[in-house]
């Protein structure tokens, strides 16, 4: 390989080619890292990613120690987290870097997938690489609606009845499919041993695939930028001194002029870990100032133990669900509220075919557009705090109306997409 | 019952409220975690008044002792009534059955209660008590109607009365209490009292989260050292995008 050759002599050298004669570290690092080719004009909206990753890390750290003296039984489970809160050493840190990392994981996915949104980052040749994320999504989705039960709490127990029990809307075998999803005709600790296991083991381990596959797909296509226009041209179309003066893997090279391109690292590296310490900075205010966060993050009725006799005054999921469970109560119909908000989920997945528009970045695109996005935007957030407060006449009239405008967001993009009056694209990324 | 509680909750499913909840505002507890003496005191009332029925089930008297600034020997001598060891849980002696036979509902566990609730509600609900003989120990509460609880601290606070007013209510007249006055017959004055109240309340916040102060002191540090690494990441990017502007 010829990477080889550029290997440091000495002891850390041989050790090096030692270990790239066996498996291909240098090319791998050289391809997806050192040599990777990024747009030069990311902007803070970029840093999401990066970001989901630490967080995705700190979960599977924080809750491999947190397993260690956790107890997955009805009997045992809400005692447990209590000592770890009190009896284990720096317990309760594990215990609020795992809290705080479930809805940080979904702050920054969130304002990755809205990121996507904007530059039209789903468009053509990026679908397969939006619709990993959306797996991830579910995935997510998924992994945190589980690990909510684990503490046992009243929330906990009767978050889960409800969510569960929606399964019970589906036709023919509704209820069978609950009772299997239980296994037991309550939540128990049937319920939570299973959550548990799937908790731990078997949804991290699709998350991990998965974000892996999304970053391979990145990588193969590469990414897309504020622009939303491309920086690789065919081949011979770009002259040497328009070129960048940095040194890119022959991978993308042999293939593709590239211009307006830097190296992953050093560059995107350092400007991540500013944005990691931003992060941390308002992260661990939450973890050691407030960790219930107003009661968004961790909910009173949760420090509780699960009675099943008892049900709390109202049952909310935590923020991250309310969007989707405020379109769910929008609809009278039971069946029709769990068909909306399946819907409310797959039409984000079907976005690079709904948006028929050649133009992928909001700045070159119709005004239409704009302030489509700014009522998703605006339709988003009144979902949210809809679905996270209780019910009232003026609240259900409200999530009818955002119900309605959030799926607007998706015909209306469909139809102006296909003759859209875009602005001229630049022919080079902009600063 | 299965199908019942099945059968209830899909009737809960399009309404989702209840809405209850006190109708009282609460008062500020004010309380200080950082107060060791209150803390104290608020054990000492907590072990001589609440224990009898209250479990802290998850909380040891020992950590309690070292937190609140106990030597460990005077606490096992005036604050552990039942020979419990020290490293042990804080519990008492009543079977949970008998309980809630005596009281309609088995006393809950006060180890989490400043964290379902809040200290603004203990504080108010230790203040709301009120003479009214209509009820099992001759006491309501303000913030929790029809309490099953007698008023332990009687003794202390004395038995307020209710001040009360015609009001009406779904198009008929009924007797609300808007207030109470103190019948004088308690050990402390009013102002005492509040003291005492805040105390207990402090010594539950406490217990409810027993990391929050270490937390607050290692988070400062956290934080700072935070800052110095975002300046030093911003200079540090700022050198290396030198090369692509």
């Amino acid at each position: 390989m010829a990477e080889n050759s550029k290997a440091a002599s000495g002891v850390v050298g041989n050790v090096i080619n030692w270990i790239d004669d066996r498996i291909p570290m240098t090319r791998v690092w050289n391809m997806h890292i050192a040599q990777y080719p990024a747009p030069k004009n990311f902007n803070f909206w970029y840093l999401f990613g990066s970001l989901a990753i630490l967080v995705l890390v700190n979960q599977i750290l924080t809750g491999i120690w947190l397993t260690m003296n956790y107890v997955p039984s009805a009997e045992g489970a809400f005692a447990s987290v209590e000592y770890i809160m009190r009896d284990v050493e720096y317990g309760w840190l594990l215990r609020y870097l795992h809290s705080t990392g479930a809805s940080a994981f979904f702050v920054v996915v969130y304002l990755h997938m809205f990121r996507g949104m904007i530059y039209g980052s789903y468009q053509k040749p990026r679908e397969l690489l939006w619709l990993f994320g959306m797996f991830i999504f579910l995935a997510l989705m998924a992994e945190a609606f589980m690990g909510y039960l684990l503490p046992w709490g009243q929330m906990s127990f009767w978050g889960a009845q409800v969510i569960i029990s929606l399964f019970g809307a589906i036709p023919v075998i509704g209820e069978d499919l609950t009772q299997w999803i239980r296994g037991d005709y309550v939540i128990s600790g049937a319920t939570l041993n299973r959550f548990f296991a799937l908790h731990v083991i078997a949804l991290p381990l699709v998350l991990v695939i998965l974000v892996f596959l999304h970053i391979v797909a990145l990588h193969e296509v590469g990414s897309n930028n504020p622009d939303g226009i491309e920086i690789k041209h065919k081949k011979g179309t770009i002259s040497e001194d328009e070129k960048p003066k940095f040194k890119f893997h022959e991978y993308y090279t042999d293939k593709k002029d590239i211009v307006d391109a830097i190296p992953f690292h050093p560059y995107y590296t350092v400007k991540d870990i500013l944005g990691v310490a931003g992060f941390l900075i308002l992260f661990c205010w939450v973890v050691f100032f407030s960790p219930e966060m107003g009661g968004f993050f961790l909910e009173a009725p949760n420090f509780e133990a699960a009675n099943p006799l008892k049900t709390p005054e109202h049952i909310f999921p935590v923020w991250y669900f309310t969007p989707f469970y405020a379109i769910l109560r929008a609809i009278p119909d039971k069946l029709m509220g769990v068909a909306a908000m399946g819907a409310s989920i797959v039409v984000l997945a079907l976005l690079p075919w709904l948006d028929r528009g050649s133009v992928r970045s909001i700045r070159y695109r119709c005004t239409l557009h704009k302030w489509n996005i700014a009522q998703f935007v605006v339709t988003f957030v009144i979902l949210g705090w809809v679905g996270a407060t209780p019910q009232t006449d003026f609240k259900t009239i409200l999530s009818q109306i955002t119900t309605v405008t959030y799926f607007m967001f998706f015909v209306l993009l469909f139809v102006y997409s296909k003759n859209e009056t875009t602005k001229p694209l630049p022919t080079r990324v902009t600063k | 019952m299965m199908k019942k509680l099945i059968i209830g909750l899909f009737a809960l499913l399009p309404t989702f409220v209840m809405a209850a909840g006190p109708s009282v505002p609460l008062m500020d507890a004010n309380n200080d975690l950082t107060d060791k003496a209150s803390l104290q005191r608020g054990a000492q009332l907590f072990m001589n008044y609440c224990l009898g029925c209250h479990q802290m089930q998850y909380q040891r008297y020992e950590r309690t002792f070292r937190d609140i600034g106990i030597p460990t020997d005077i606490g096992q001598e005036q604050l552990i009534f039942d020979g419990s060891k020290v490293g042990g849980h804080i519990l008492n002696a009543m079977e949970q059955d008998d309980a809630a036979k005596w009281f309609g509902a088995a006393p809950p566990d006060l180890t989490l209660i400043s964290r379902v609730k809040s200290p603004d509600y203990i504080y108010t609900y230790l203040k709301s008590f009120y003479k009214d003989e209509s009820r099992p120990f001759g006491v309501n509460n303000m913030v929790f109607p029809l309490v099953g609880m007698p008023h332990v601290l009687q003794e202390l606070q004395g038995l307020p009365l209710p001040i009360t007013e015609e009001v009406e209510e779904h198009g008929k007249m009924v007797t609300k209490v808007v207030g109470l006055e103190t019948d004088g017959s308690g050990e402390m004055s009013t102002d005492e009292y509040d003291h005492a109240a805040r105390d207990i309340t402090n010594f539950l916040a406490y217990v409810g989260e027993p990391s929050r102060l270490e937390s607050e002191s290692l988070g400062i540090k956290v934080l700072g050292f935070l800052l110095i690494l975002f300046i030093l990441a911003f200079f540090l990017k700022k050198e290396y995008w030198r090369d692509v502007h």
